[in-house]
């Protein structure tokens, strides 16, 4: 084994290629992407659970034809008559009246059978029992009284006619789809930094990166660089389910849409390196993902307006960074915003994302 | 010419109480194989780390080709190729994936099909890394340490769990590096793998070199060449009966265990027939008697009391 020491201690084999200055980076791009790829659950949390999400709530909340009212009527002394009345009125096409017995009637009331119980109150006229709490009960009240009032022979003081309106743009779905959008780009965003990252620490392979060349900064862009790629499919598929599916009109740009996803993204990259940052289990990264997701899933607006909160705590809502996204998503491709007009809402983006980043950069562990 | 690894009073205390390394220097020149010897808790990884820039010394000296860690990092890591003793690559990349990977990492790596071909894992190179054996897997974390030509190559307990035939070919691998030019230093407990591959090595214990230099001269250091074991009846082990044994001719140093009396000595054919001698007259039956080559182990034992492979 002496041999060795008589060769010099240089290489002797002539290196295969030279790489040059992107090659690290576009490889651990590459690979992010492939390992994504082969991992069935991954694609599904992040492509197809929000599909689902989309097309089930879409389908809950559809804007149904014309109401109908469903109406117990009790048997007894003059309740033909509402009966009659009811099939001569203008509105006889949207109340369903069916006579029943009192018991049955009070029983399909509060099973949600029937919306609004009519009987007479024994002095000629009818009694109303509904629900207040129930808005289909409180608009079905309404409507027999005026069905009924107006069979009976009144007059309406004022004439009025009305237009119906189901436009794409005012609908739930139009809501939904930049609210989920905007939850997507931060769910993937926190969990696929955040675990991968502390996968990769428990794996001891960011210290074997660590251990060559490898620049770190390459690293911490590949990984924004994958989210990127992967954002525009994520928006990408959002977006045209939407249109394909639920003729959602996007209205704003697509650049727009793109630009403000992308700072979404990469913003959301940053709060997921922070919370990776030192991270050496998953289970610990895990719950703190969870911790910092739950206020914004709650007050962010992705489901609903967070317009019902108390006013109180609305600045603490618009400072959260999916409320940003949310609001800049739904300025934008429901309205046609442009970006300058969501400034404000980008800057929020940027300061929660930059911070962060600047943040896990002091802290991160490689090993 | 600067050495290949160099420290100097190299320390290191984990949280201020571990002392996991305590004063160790080291000079390793170009074209050698180094290994680092010692039980589990020694304190091998720590320094191999260390030394590797991945860990910061409590106190202390690293130079790498003349270079410090504290400048040139990325220059230094071109020219070094680390295995580590626990690293789990990912499982959904193929085994050309990974290691055309690890080689985007270097400037001026060597092809991946000619790492494949050196660690026999060409017919493995479309397979998920998942799928290989334990094997298979060290094989392939030696060749991404090797893909980026280094001049140096850290390896931490590189056979560690395989079975002897993966073992001696990961050896051939590793003499081969050797042989063009390259520069070895690896930790292990086995033996056998420090005798046969190593140039030099140094024997560590509880983060302290206790004994450095070639096989032949660490063995040397013992006394005797050979030892010869033996067991007999009655109480060939106590105090007296050692004394009897040390006495004979020819006899370095006799060690006592469980029954078995080890004796290092210089020439057998000496010490054998007074030592029959000296058990008839002491009464007791030979039960059996073996010599062998003295090893490292016994090098270990003679020096720590302990053998390396318990704890
Ligand atoms: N991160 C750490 N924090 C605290 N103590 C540590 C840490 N790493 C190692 N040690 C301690 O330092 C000592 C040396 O450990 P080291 O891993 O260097 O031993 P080793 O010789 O590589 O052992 P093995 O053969 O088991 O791999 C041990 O007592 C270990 O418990
Ligand atoms: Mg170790």
């Amino acid at each position: 084994m002496s041999l060795a020491q008589e060769t010099p201690a240089t290489p002797a084999r002539p290196p295969a290629r030279r790489n040059g200055r992107w090659s690290a980076f576009t490889h651990l791009v590459v690979v992010r992407m492939k390992e994504l790829k082969r991992e069935p659950e991954v694609v599904f949390w992040v492509f197809g659970f929000p599909l689902l999400l989309a097309l089930g709530l879409g389908i809950a909340f559809r804007n149904k034809p014309a109401d109908v009212t469903f109406v117990a009527i009790v048997q007894g002394s003059g309740t033909q008559d509402a009966l009659s009345l009811i099939e001569r009125s203008p509105q006889k096409s949207s109340i369903h009246a069916e006579l029943l017995d009192k018991p049955a009637a009070l029983k399909g009331f509060r099973l949600g059978k029937y919306d609004l119980v009519v009987e007479s109150d024994g002095k000629g006229g009818f009694q109303y029992l509904y629900d207040p709490a129930r808005p289909e009960s409180v608009l079905s009240r309404a409507e027999v009284d005026d069905a009924l009032q107006v069979a009976a022979g009144r007059k309406n003081p004022l004439p009025t006619s009305s237009v119906i309106s189901n436009e794409p743009g005012s609908r739930y779905i139009d809501f939904l789809i930049p609210g989920l959008i905007g939850m997507n780009l931060m769910n993937s965003g926190m969990w696929s930094i955040g675990f991968a990252l502390v996968d990769m620490r428990q794996r001891k392979l960011l210290k074997r990166f660590v251990a060559t060349p490898m620049r770190r900064s390459d690293f911490l862009l590949a990984l924004a660089g994958g989210r990127l790629v992967l954002m525009i499919a994520e928006v990408g598929l959002l977006l045209g389910f939407g249109a394909l599916v639920f003729h959602i009109r996007v209205v704003g740009s697509l650049l727009s849409i793109l630009i403000l996803s992308a700072i979404g993204a990469v913003g959301f990259a940053g709060l997921g390196l922070l919370t990776a940052s030192r991270a050496q289990k998953i289970e610990s990264v895990s719950g703190l993902i969870n911790l910092i997701m739950m206020p914004m899933w709650i007050f962010s607006g992705v489901f609903f307006s967070y317009e019902r909160f108390p006013s109180v705590i609305q600045p603490f809502i618009k400072a959260l960074p999916l409320t940003a996204l949310n609001d800049a998503l739904r300025a934008t491709i429901l309205e046609g915003a442009p970006l300058a007009t969501q400034a404000g809402r980008l800057l929020i983006l940027v300061l929660w994302g930059g911070i962060s980043f600047l943040l896990a950069l002091r802290w991160f562990r490689w090993t | 010419m600067p050495a290949a690894i160099e420290c100097l009073d190299l320390r290191k205390t984990y949280d201020g109480k571990v002392e996991a390394v305590r004063g160790l220097n080291l000079r390793i020149e170009g074209g050698e194989c180094f290994g680092l010897l010692g039980p589990n808790g020694a304190g091998k990884t720590t320094t191999i780390e260390i030394l590797e820039g991945l860990l910061d010394p409590t106190s202390g000296e690293v130079t790498i080709l003349g270079h410090t860690w504290r400048k040139n990092q990325r220059e230094v890591r071109e020219w070094l190729g680390v295995s580590l003793q626990e690293t789990r690559l990912s499982e959904k990349l193929t085994v050309r994936e990974t290691i055309d990977l690890f080689a985007s990492f270097y400037r001026e790596p060597r092809s991946a099909d000619h790492v494949l071909d050196d660690l026999q894992l060409g017919e493995k190179a479309d397979a998920f890394v998942g799928k290989l054996s334990g094997g298979q897997r060290q094989r392939l974390a030696v060749a991404t340490a090797l893909v980026g030509n280094p001049r140096i190559l850290f390896l931490d307990e590189p056979t560690t769990g395989l079975d002897p035939q993966s073992r001696r070919q990961l050896w051939d691998i590793i003499r081969s590096f050797q042989r063009n030019g390259g520069t070895v230093l690896l930790t292990t407990h086995y033996m056998d793998e420090a005798e046969r591959l190593c140039d030099r090595l140094a024997i560590v214990d509880h983060g302290e070199i206790i004994a450095e230099g070639t096989p032949s001269e660490l063995i040397e250091r013992l006394g005797g060449h050979h030892v010869v074991e033996f067991e007999a009846s009655g109480n060939s082990g106590d105090g007296s009966a050692l004394n009897a044994w040390r006495a004979l001719p020819g006899v370095e140093s006799v060690r006592h265990d469980n029954g078995l009396v080890s004796l290092t000595v210089r020439e057998p054919h000496l010490t054998i027939p007074p030592l029959l001698d000296a058990v008839a007259k002491h009464g007791s039956q030979l039960l059996h008697l073996t010599t062998r080559q003295a090893s490292l182990e016994d090098v270990f034992v003679n020096l720590t009391g302990r053998h390396l492979r318990e704890q």
